[in-house]
């Protein structure tokens, strides 16, 4: 421990924490207005700003973008310090990541609700939102890999690897699909480069990678920091990482054509997209296993420590949405699937159940430590968020696949003349009641949400609730004997 | 083991590691769908957008309506019966981006041209609700009020020649009048016809002293799916298809 607290940058990764939790309350509220859009549509307010088209893109990069996003260089800057024992690289640069990368969310956010897009999804900024992200991203990278090199270990830590093939994967993947051709240089509008089948294509291995970079990779690097920090113990096997980490980013990129089965995608490609999304099962749950086994001799800090309980349940969802996931890349269950609500359901069940969650549990974690407290405010919030919040995601996905399924079996539905029994707009109408309870699920969750805000500021002003049983396993302060087996 | 104790001290040797992996798989699937002369069958009819149509298709990608409207429908017997014959890949071959979709909270639309009249669509946008009393569409009133932007169609022609669309010289100069020929049945619309067969010439909001965006997004549904024709095949073999 030659280095302390003092020698690394806190003061970027206190802003970019503050940004995860306020984009997240953000986001968590436009998807409950969007849910309730579906359930009720005169909330769509007959304006174009307030549309469902042009909200849902919103939400959605509101939750990937800035919630995850601000998360993930929140984490990454953290862990790269401790396991380094190295100070963030690149003077002015970190700070530089963190403006313009609140830049390019508002921009985008803007954009979106004044109807400047490209309507790929999950990369609708068009063209200068884009290059500006490019900007901010080498900046990323670069601050990443010159802490890496200034490191006193001399080994790169697991989390680190994670943590890098998703800064640079994902930049790949983003300026690729990107291409496109601006329509004049003042304007906003542009074409991208590639068209149809090539464009279908394109989109979807940056589609299915964003989830298996951005939401997977670098959320495995929290996890394989924050996991073993919170539970006192190291790492289950580092066999298991060695091998969990090289198949992960093998396979992951090519599960994209899983979203394009029986479309006018070649069927060669969508074979391989369904063969390697199986595949994928392997390496995930070597993962889930690698994280929750760190927990073996301390299962019991699960009753006292809700904080981590959050990061073990998260890891388990993680498990859950990674067994669904495959199952959905079969072609026979993709016909019924593809195109319902089961497709949001499975996305929620990982990334309020997973990406969230994991979230949740280093913001618990990292805030105390940043702002140099004691403890958290109040552990029993900690519970109180975590339990409200389950509920929520229970309701969201359950609801999901029953409105899913449905739909998918009345789109497909003979009668005994063997006519379509369903006209489309009787299975909209068959939808109402799950949308409701969707709903519901989502206000729960933004509900948890909110608790959270109140009790991460109240433990930034250094409050602490009166009356609450001190957790001694409580990890939370600097440097504790319980810890030295854990990453720095 | 031992070479990977080598990566774990080599920040630079791992991330060349790293970009090595992750490109195996997008190069396989991704570069043969532009080498491969099957990908894309070609089959009669397809042509690129008129202006008009284009400008409509800008409109249905900025208002995100592939967020609820798939256009690719799959080869089953109850899409097919449903929305008509199954999507082919050179029915998109102009589609930048292609508008394909993930999610049917609304129908699909890859051959809705024709389905409906003109008439129905404007009152549909007007209020959704008036004709389909279960739908959870949103209005889309304002479209009808705002006059289309259409000055600038030519430099939008010329873009999308630049990443493939062929729209020839001739296209490009007729790109300001062939919009207002489209929107003007009594007028002289044979170029128009002979640069875009099968165009949809019509009033389509009903309203002829000005070109709206909800002329241009209602003359981009109607053509949805009517290029090729499939009169004649079964489903499963469209014309010029093998």
């Amino acid at each position: 421990m030659a280095s302390t607290s003092s020698d690394y940058n806190y003061g970027v990764v206190r802003l970019f924490t503050i940004a995860t939790v306020l984009w997240g309350v953000v986001g968590f509220l436009v998807g409950v207005v969007i849910a309730l859009q579906l359930a009720f549509p005169v909330l769509n307010l007959d304006l174009s700003y307030t549309s469902f088209g042009r909200l849902r893109p919103l939400h959605t990069s509101a939750v990937i973008f800035a919630f995850g996003g601000n998360a993930l260089f929140a984490t990454s800057y953290f862990i790269v310090q401790r396991t380094c024992r190295a100070r963030l690289w690149g003077g002015p640069l970190p700070m530089f990541t963190f403006i313009g990368y609140q830049i390019f969310i508002v921009a985008a956010a803007v954009s979106y609700v004044t109807g400047v897009t490209q309507s790929k999804e999950y990369a609708e900024p068009e063209w200068f939102v884009d290059a500006w992200l490019t900007i901010v991203w080498v900046a990323y990278l670069l601050v990443f890999l010159g802490t890496l090199w200034r490191r006193k270990e001399p080994h790169i830590y697991v989390a680190n690897w994670f943590f890098l093939a998703f800064i640079v994967t994902v930049a790949i993947l983003h300026i690729l699909n990107n291409l496109a051709w601006p329509v004049s240089f003042l304007g906003a509008k542009s074409y991208v480069m590639f068209s149809g089948v090539q464009d279908a294509m394109l989109q979807w291995w940056y589609g299915h990678n964003a989830v298996g970079f951005f939401l997977t990779a670098g959320f495995l690097g929290i996890m394989y920091y924050f996991v073993p920090k919170r539970a006192g113990r190291p790492v289950y096997s580092y066999r298991l990482s060695i091998v969990h980490f090289w198949s992960l980013i093998f396979l992951y990129i090519w599960a994209g054509p899983h979203h394009l089965h029986y479309t006018a995608l070649p069927d060669w490609a969508q074979t391989l997209g369904m063969t390697f999304s199986i595949m994928l099962w392997m390496p995930s749950w070597g993962g889930m296993i690698n994280g929750l086994m760190t927990l073996r001799g301390s299962w019991d800090k699960l009753r006292t420590d809700p904080v981590l309980r959050m990061l073990v349940v998260s890891v388990g969802f993680y498990g859950m949405s990674t067994f669904e996931g495959p199952v959905m890349a079969i072609k026979a269950v993709n016909a019924l699937s593809h195109y319902t609500d089961w497709t949001i359901g499975h996305v929620h069940s990982g990334a309020l159940g997973w990406v969230a969650f994991v979230s949740f549990g280093a913001m618990y974690h990292l805030v105390p430590v940043l702002w140099q407290r004691e403890r958290l405010y109040s552990l029993r919030l900690v519970s109180l968020h975590f339990w409200i919040a389950t509920v929520g995601i229970v309701l969201y996905i359950t609801a999901m696949w029953v409105s899913g399924i449905m739909q998918g079996l009345m789109w497909r539905a003979y009668d005994e003349l063997g006519f379509l029994q369903y006209s489309f707009v009787e299975s909209v109408e068959a939808m109402h009641p799950y949308y409701i309870i969707r709903a519901l699920g989502g206000i729960l969750f933004l509900l948890g949400a909110l608790i959270m805000v109140y009790n991460l500021w109240r433990t930034m002003r250094g409050d602490i609730r009166a009356g609450e049983p001190v957790v001694a396993s409580d990890p939370t302060t600097e440097v504790t004997p319980a810890t030295a087996a854990a990453p720095n | 083991m031992s070479f990977h104790k080598k990566l774990e001290r080599n920040s630079l040797l791992m991330l060349v590691c790293i970009i090595l992996v992750v490109a195996i798989g997008g190069i396989v699937e991704i570069v043969p769908l532009f080498t491969i002369e099957s990908t894309i069958k070609q089959v009669k009819g397809v042509r690129p957008y008129s202006p008009l149509e284009l400008a409509g298709r800008n409109i249905y990608i900025r208002e995100g309506c592939y967020v609820c409207h798939s256009q690719m429908i799959r080869a089953f017997r109850d899409e097919v019966e449903r929305y008509g014959p199954y999507s082919l890949a050179a029915e998109s071959m102009y589609d930048h981006p292609f508008q394909w979709g993930s999610k049917r909270t609304g129908p699909d639309l890859a051959r809705v041209g024709g389905k409906y009249s003109n008439e129905w669509h404007v009152e549909h946008f007007l209020d959704p609700r008036e004709l389909v009393p279960e739908s959870v569409m949103p209005p889309y009133s304002f479209m009808a009020d705002a006059d289309l932007d259409y000055e600038d169609m030519a430099a939008h022609l010329k873009t999308n020649r630049h990443v493939g669309v062929p729209y020839t010289d001739e296209m490009v100069a007729y790109a300001v009048a062939d919009v207002e020929a489209q929107v003007d049945p009594d007028g002289d619309i044979e170029g128009l016809m002979a640069r875009y067969p099968k165009a949809v010439v019509a009033n389509f909001d009903g309203d002829s002293s000005r070109i709206t965006e909800m002329d241009a997004l209602i003359a981009y549904l109607q053509m949805l799916g009517t290029l090729v024709d499939f009169t004649g095949t079964s489903a499963a073999q469209p014309d010029g298809e093998d």
